[in-house]
């Protein structure tokens, strides 16, 4: 018992050693996890003396739901898509975050009006606006090259294997604008039980030459490795492997699905108060713009706009990257956070089903 | 002991020195013996009773846990605050069926505007929808509207959805309703609860979980009999093999044993992706077409493959330690007195190492049961064991009670083929190299 | 065994046949855990031999995926590597940290498991142990159920007890599971012991304690050492526990492995395994050793 209380208190100590003043960010891993700790992580180290650890999940928002009803939280702030903070907040899993602490933009818009629509909501501050789209190996097609959502379906014209998120939530959209939807109906298609057939219906053409993908960095980790020819991806994830590392990636707009992903606080984070210190100071004009240097994710104040000019080689302009850009929203698709906090379940249940079978 | 006791004594039973009967002193001796052989296992049972045999135990009670629609813990504060009380008593004194009247909807209401000041909407919504889909949404919404709702309440919900009057939704909630359900079980083998109680089968389109149990058994005995296929013929020749030979090619058995499960789940990658090893041999071998490559890996064969690589060492093990002891002038006899080399070894040798067949398929086949690493890794979506369904919902649905129920499932059939194990072949004669 | 004089032909061909089969099984065994080794040095990010490689040619290979180990996660790995770099790379580098969390893990584990199996293995060859059967199936049975069961159970477990996110609550776990392998081997060289000497022992004066740190002790070391091994072994290769029940300062080099193999699969993955492959081979050879140490003790083995 003796050595035991010894070995316990050494261990601690070992753990509390590195423990001075930190916080703990969880958020999504490779490119998208370095813009954050280059644009928000490093800065407020410096500014305020606070280490912050960077923690990767596939999709943070399962495990900090894990964690805060299992009642042991170690995350202080993480990163979650839109329609998981709307669920997770219902929940009471999150903290609400009270708008007016945030500051007013660089021009001095009040930061509700700063912030695109709907961006803050009850649990969650936007950073940015991102997107689902495909992109494609350019020396895999001589000729002709695949240029809308529904080559990405089409085998005949473009043979090879394709790469897929695995999960319901923008594949069954993108297989319904493949298979002739259009961008603005598909979640009332979706609603219907002949729609989510007619979505399947669609995946199983390619079912068979899918490779699934899970975590965000796996999908250009499968271009580059010549695993599939083309694969859905987050788009920041596809630039950075393009322009930033050299690989022959092109990627189609056409059927993007966009979303918004912002920080927030899981309830219980043992750090509350550095928590919130740190969201409000990532959501300021000049951070957004910052950590835009770094991907190709449209940040979600208005006023950083200007500040976002070139991408950290100093030569890319990113304007022309972001998912937001005007020509990059033809065939583009907003999600439709209602519908997937209502039919995840349902849908991520008859999904495995599917890929089982 | 007994031996004393039975000694032919004329003189009355026999006595220690200080006079007590000998009988009772041998059995106190005894005692003391078994006592102390207990103490010296009993710091490991309770060591295991902590960290392996509760931690189940808890698990299988969350299988049949129920709270979630009538419990709400507030993080907070970490008090339990009963949820829907008014509803459940409405329930408790109505039978299964009953319509529900105007009683039953204002109780609802009052659930709900509770629900929604504690922020458990949410929760609730997450209960039923397990049971009945796309209802989650019509908790939250209607509890954001329910405060300013009036009598009488049955129409201002069905004002706000006409759903509320969904016979399969009250029948949902009355289940909910009760401490604890055997419904996570019901989904667990794909059947779930009509709208008169009655237990039927799920849309085929959603049944996957029957389906994985399934594949997970076929896939076990397969990769069961790929083992012995593969594990049988070096055995014997190690088992042939002069000791000083037998022992250096055991290294081959005993190294991949030794070697990190992920670094040959790694290496299985390497060796079979389509920009592989295996593919580039192949293609420069000109056997393959370029274009051609053949997916070896992220569906069922990688999974079989690789597993079947990890678990060979199992199999070879016990059929060693049988083979070895088997005395070669039997085959010799039989071949002498006639039976050709075949007969000899369908008739004399092989019946001599079934119990090696059979300790190694078991273990092999318990252990492939389980499987979670090696599919994960390697099965893409078809290669999949229900260990990882088990994960997914433990981590990715987050629907626990599911997973319990699931992982109790497994657990009955890894026990009963634990307890087969201990019959046939002893857990004593487990061995390790 | 030769090939008897009374063969037939056939029988002299499927002699040979049954050599080469045996032969390409022993290759299917072994040949996937060597084939990382040289792959790790490919100086290109491919997982096959590239040109330059079969060539033979120098240039093909390079020990930057051993360097990636170092530098990842460091702070400032671009620096003249002097002493502050090393200091750096000590203290950030993921896959240092990493190992590091493996060993003590493995190691407290160790001791643990072999403390308690040991003490258990004794009690449970003892003729009188009650209810032998029973308690050996429950001893045995953290390596017989699956792995996601038991990291199921002790995610609850561990987050209603306070223990999940600790060392300890890792250190218990994979002692649980290294416990089986530690009374397994510890019983079989129980299971040839001479009980005589004991008794001869206790004849000649010697207290229990004595008996058995001068008696028993010795013999059963090779078993209990061998036991440890595997206890080490099991912990070190641990990943499921871990996924579940540790936090992200408790990393161990399975953990990080398994983050490698699922997004970036780079030959640094390689690199590791390698590491671990040469591991694997020092704790064989030491286990073969012991084993044959504690055969001639005991006098079992002709050869």
């Amino acid at each position: 018992m003796k050595k035991t209380l010894i070995l316990t208190t050494a261990l601690t100590g070992f753990a509390f050693a590195a423990g001075a003043e930190e916080i703990t960010v969880m958020s999504w891993g490779g490119a998208y996890a370095k813009s954050q700790i280059e644009g928000y992580h490093k800065p407020f180290t410096e500014k305020t003396g606070v280490k912050v650890i960077s923690v990767d999940a596939d999709n943070p928002a399962t495990p900090i739901k894990a964690q805060v009803e299992a009642g042991n939280v170690t995350v202080d702030v993480v990163d979650v898509e839109y329609p998981d903070a709307v669920r997770l907040c219902d929940e009471g899993l999150l903290e609400e975050i009270d708008p007016s602490i945030l500051p007013p933009g660089a021009d001095g818009t009040p930061a509700e009006e700063d912030f695109l629509d709907g961006a803050i909501s009850d649990c969650l501050v936007t950073t940015i606006v991102f997107s689902t789209l495909y992109g494609y190996d350019s020396t895999k097609f001589e000729g002709e090259a695949p240029s809308t959502i529904a080559d990405l379906f089409d085998m005949e014209k473009f043979p090879g294997k394709r790469g897929m998120r695995k999960a319901p939530k923008t594949t069954l959209e993108m297989a319904l604008m493949a298979d002739g939807v259009a961008p603005e109906d598909v979640y009332e298609v979706l609603e219907t039980d002949e729609g989510v057939d007619r979505a399947f219906a669609k995946l199983d053409t390619i079912k068979d030459n899918v490779v699934w993908w899970e975590a965000g960095a796996q999908p250009p980790q499968l271009l580059a490795d010549g695993e599939v020819v083309m694969t859905t991806a987050y788009n920041g994830r596809l630039f950075n492997a393009a322009v930033g590392e050299g690989q022959p990636f092109v990627m189609v707009y056409d059927g993007q699905v966009m979303d918004y992903d912002g920080y927030a606080i899981p309830k219980g984070a043992p750090n509350l108060e550095r928590a919130l210190e740190f969201l409000v100071f990532a959501t300021e004009t000049e951070q957004l713009a910052e950590q835009a240097k770094w991907i190709s994710y449209g940040p979600a104040r208005k006023s950083s706009a200007p500040f976002v000019g070139l991408y950290q080689d100093g030569k890319t302009e990113m304007g022309p990257h972001m998912p937001t850009s005007p020509e990059n929203l033809e065939g583009a698709l907003t999600t439709d956070y209602e519908f997937w906090v209502d039919y995840n379940t349902e849908l991520s249940e008859r999904f495995n089903a599917w890929l089982a079978q | 002991m007994s031996d004393a006791s039975t000694v032919p004594d004329q003189t009355g039973p026999l006595k220690t020195a200080d006079g007590k009967p000998l009988k009772s002193a041998l059995a106190a001796a005894q005692a003391h013996r078994t006592r102390r052989a207990f103490y010296l296992v009993a710091p490991l049972l309770f060591f295991v009773l902590i960290t392996f045999l509760l931690p189940i135990g808890q698990m299988l009670t969350m299988s049949v846990n129920n709270s979630s629609f009538y419990s709400w813990l507030d993080r907070d504060t970490g008090e339990k605050i009963p949820l829907m009380v008014e509803l459940r008593e409405w329930f408790d004194e109505t039978p299964a069926g009953t319509e529900p009247d105007e009683a039953a909807y204002a109780a609802l209401v009052s659930g709900l505007v509770h629900a929604r000041d504690v922020k458990a909407a949410g929760q609730i919504g997450t209960r039923i929808n397990y049971d009945v889909s796309r209802t989650r949404s019509l908790f939250t919404k209607t509890a954001r509207k329910a405060p300013k709702m009036e009598p009488p309440y049955k129409e201002a919900l069905l004002d706000a959805d006409e759903d509320w009057a969904n016979p399969r939704l009250w029948g949902a909630m009355r289940n909910a309703s009760k401490a604890f359900t055997i419904d996570f079980y019901l989904s667990a083998l794909d059947r779930t609860r009509d709208d008169q109680g009655n237990i039927v089968k799920i849309d085929e389109e959603r049944a996957v979980y029957l389906l994985l149990f399934k594949r997970t058994l076929i896939m076990s005995a397969l990769i069961t009999f790929m083992t012995l296929l593969l594990g049988f013929p070096i055995a014997h020749l190690l088992a042939i093999l002069p000791l000083r030979h037998s022992n250096l090619l055991m290294i081959f058995v005993l190294l991949p044993f030794w070697t990190s499960l992920l670094v040959r789940t790694t290496s299985w990658i390497v060796l079979l992706q389509s920009q592989g090893v295996v593919n580039d041999l192949w293609v420069s071998l000109g056997i393959i077409s370029d274009e051609g490559r053949l997916q070896m890996i992220y569906n069922q064969t990688g999974t079989i493959i690789a597993m079947t690589h990890i678990l060979l060492p199992f199999m070879v093990l016990p059929l060693y330690s049988v083979m070895r002891p088997i005395d070669p002038s039997y085959v010799r006899a039989a071949r002498s007195l006639g039976a050709t080399s075949w007969t000899a070894f369908r008739r004399i040798y092989l019946p001599q190492t079934i119990p090696g067949i059979g300790a190694g398929g078991l273990l092999v086949f318990i252990l492939s049961v389980g499987y979670y690493i090696t599919p994960a890794l390697v099965g893409g979506s078809t290669g999949q064991l229900i260990s990882n369904l088990i994960a997914f919902h433990m981590q990715n649905s987050l629907n626990w009670s599911l997973a319990a129920a699931l992982a109790s499932l497994l657990l009955f059939c890894v026990l009963l083929l634990y307890w087969l194990y201990d019959r046939l072949v002893g857990i004593d004669n487990l061995k390790l190299g | 065994m030769a090939l008897p004089i009374y063969a037939t032909p056939l029988e002299r061909i499927w002699y040979y046949t049954f050599r080469v089969i045996c032969a390409l099984i022993f290759l299917f065994l072994i040949a996937p855990i060597l084939i990382v080794i040289p792959l790790s040095f490919n100086a290109e990010p491919y997982f096959t031999f590239t040109e330059k490689m079969l060539a033979l040619d120098p240039t093909g290979y390079s020990t930057r995926w051993y360097d990636l180990l170092l530098t990842f996660g460091m702070a400032q790995p671009d620096v003249v590597r002097d002493s502050s770099w090393w200091a750096d790379a000590w203290a950030n580098s993921a896959w240092i940290n990493a190992a590091k969390n493996s060993v003590i893990i493995g190691f407290f584990s160790t001791l643990l498991a072999t403390f308690l199996g040991t003490l258990a293995a004794l009690g449970l060859s003892r003729p009188e142990m009650p209810f032998r059967r029973v308690i050996m199936a429950v001893l045995i049975s953290p390596m017989i159920v699956p792995i996601i069961i038991t990291a199921t159970g002790l995610f609850f477990f561990y987050s209603a007890t306070g223990l999940a996110n600790s060392y300890i609550g890792i250190i218990m776990a994979h002692a649980t599971l290294g416990i089986p392998f530690v009374i397994i081997t510890v019983t079989a060289t129980l299971v040839g012991f001479d009980q005589t000497l004991t008794q001869a022992a206790a004849s000649l004066g010697a207290n229990p304690t004595t008996t058995f740190f001068r008696i028993t002790m010795p013999l059963i070391l090779p078993g209990v050492i061998s036991g440890a091994l595997f206890a080490f072994v099991t912990s070190f290769d641990e990943v499921v526990v871990v996924l579940f029940v540790a936090a992200h300062d408790q990393q161990t080099i399975p953990r990080q492995m398994w983050n490698g193999i699922r997004e970036q699969i780079s030959p640094a993955i390689l690199s590791v395994a390698t590491i671990l492959v040469i591991v694997s081979i020092a704790l064989l050879t030491t286990v073969e050793l012991l084993r044959r140490r504690s055969e001639r003790m005991r006098g079992l083995t002709p050869g």
